[in-house]
């Protein structure tokens, strides 16, 4: 629960990208998204953006209400790309609460979803990877299907998990 | 095209030409030789369309536009079909817009493919490059769809609304609000829409009518009540009734739960083109799509789940009288 705690911290700093130099934090930002090379293979190809609620609709459109109506707080994302080929997205979003988390998560599932051991409760698919954590929810979707991306996916979802 | 694959590349830094005057074409009614009374729409398709590596084959795509729109204008030659469509388009020697939709992200938007053999045919039938102007929200949207940003006014140009900037007066319709792009108002006298099919979360379907959302400012204000009556009302300005003449819809790879993002579980590929000037049309027979391939999979129609598109019948009623949703009044071609 400490590092959680401390992680909210970090998180509204990370979510307020543009205002953390200002704020002038000198405890150690729990940043969700693992660097470059964290992963093996896995390198961060953008920046992070951040969006509060009333301006969610610029990134997810429709599905912004959604998660407004299970309580979101804000999100974040950034493009992955796996050994120079296979290109992804995380999408962190913070929610008021594990409630919030697991209304979005168990909507919408496919017949062949498998569940995974991430968070609290995960879910894969061949081209993406869901979990929820506390009042966390990550959804990482590759754009190319190969033979290896469900284990990269799972590589990076893992890397996301410890950072929350 | 010759340069097809060169022709959005390498953004020059020319400046924006703005300024050009609005002109208001007349309805159009590039199938008026057949069947008045009929709103006519063209579902082209190609099971190969996709190769095994799972990408769309080009040299396919073209030869499926083609098809469509011969079937569409009943000229069967490309360059004919398009000379027309431009002339009756009000478009001779001035610029048509070419309105993407690359919102739900890289993997469910607008394929750069269909863009480019639609500028090559327009340019075979005359059009300048520099008359042609692919354009959606903003350079993120296009780049989703693989596109690259120019500026340069002697090349066919590619860039957002957040270049143009949105007009400052505020238009009302109905219960809607809304201020266009600059790009609507002032630089194209045509726009040839180029939506691709997705289900949507809050509205039902994602098509023809909807991708309008991407010619405002602030389209979230039109998105209560399941874009019902916003998505009537956007296409009733108009602004968009006169200009946006023609869609050529992409149904080549959609998404029919999940969506409007990219949602791999639920991609499919239904390899097709939806050609019609009626945009209710084109999302009333979107709608039979999406809801049969529902089915096929196990899930509830739209109207199961409490998302039917209402706004398709809004769209159809005498207040704004955009278009025919009575499907015995909707000629569907099949090829």
């Amino acid at each position: 629960m400490k590092h959680l705690n401390s992680f909210s911290v970090g998180a509204l700093v990370v979510l307020s990208f543009g205002t953390v130099l200002v704020a002038g934090c000198k405890t150690k930002n729990a940043n969700p998204f693992p660097a470059s090379s964290a992963i093996a293979g896995w390198e961060k190809s953008s920046e992070t953006r951040t969006f509060e609620p009333k301006d969610l609709w610029q990134y997810i459109d429709g599905d912004s209400e959604q998660f407004i109506q299970a309580g979101v707080v804000s999100a974040a994302t950034s493009d992955y790309k796996y050994q120079g080929q296979i290109e992804a997205v995380v999408d962190v979003y913070t929610m008021g609460g594990p409630d919030g988390a697991q209304t979005i998560l168990e909507r919408g599932q496919a017949k062949d979803v498998q569940t995974v051991r991430l968070g609290d409760e995960g879910l894969q698919y061949a081209q993406s990877v869901s979990f929820r954590k506390g009042r966390y929810l990550v959804r990482i979707v590759a754009y190319e299907s190969s033979a290896s991306t469900p284990q990269a996916l799972m590589a990076l979802a893992h890397g996301v998990e410890t950072n929350l | 095209m010759k340069n097809r694959r060169e022709f959005l590349k390498g953004a020059a830094t020319g400046a924006l030409i703005l300024g050009a005057e609005s002109s208001f074409g007349s309805t159009l009614a590039l199938d008026r030789p057949s069947e008045k009374d009929k709103a006519k729409v063209i579902i082209a398709r190609d099971p190969a369309l996709h190769g095994l590596d799972g990408k769309l084959d080009e040299k396919r795509v073209g030869e499926l536009l083609d098809r469509a729109i011969a079937a569409y204008t009943g000229r069967k030659h490309p360059v004919d079909a398009w000379k027309h469509i431009v002339v009756e388009g009000g478009a001779k020697d001035k610029v048509i817009g070419l309105k993407t939709n690359g919102l739900g992200g890289k993997g469910i938007s607008t394929h750069a493919v269909l863009v480019f053999v639609i500028a090559e045919r327009l340019q075979q039938a005359g059009v300048k490059p520099g008359n042609i102007l692919v354009w959606d929200r903003n350079a993120r949207d296009l780049q989703a769809c693989g596109l690259t940003i120019n500026t340069d006014p002697s090349r066919i140009r590619c860039f957002g609304s957040d270049v143009s900037g949105f007009e400052d007066v505020v238009e009302n319709w109905g219960s809607s609000h809304a201020r266009f792009s600059r790009i609507l108002t002032r630089e194209c006298a045509m726009v040839i829409n180029l939506p691709i099919l997705k289900d949507h979360s809050m509205s039902g379907v994602t098509f023809a009518m909807k991708n309008m959302y991407g010619v405002v400012e602030r389209p979230q204000d039109l998105h209560a009540g399941g874009c019902n009556p916003g998505v009537a009302d956007l296409n009733a300005f108009p602004v968009i009734r006169k200009k946006v003449k023609l869609t050529i819809g992409d149904a080549m790879t959609s998404v029919y739960e999940g969506g409007p993002g990219f949602r791999p579980e639920h991609l499919w590929q239904p390899n097709a083109l939806i050609v019609g000037e009626d945009r209710v049309a084109i999302d009333q027979i979107a709608w039979g799509i999406l809801d049969k391939k529902r089915v096929e999979v196990g899930l509830k129609t739209l109207e199961a789940t409490e998302r039917p598109p209402l706004y398709i019948a809004t769209a159809a009623d005498e207040t704004h009288a955009l278009g025919v949703n009575d499907r015995q009044r909707i000629k569907l071609i099949e090829i």
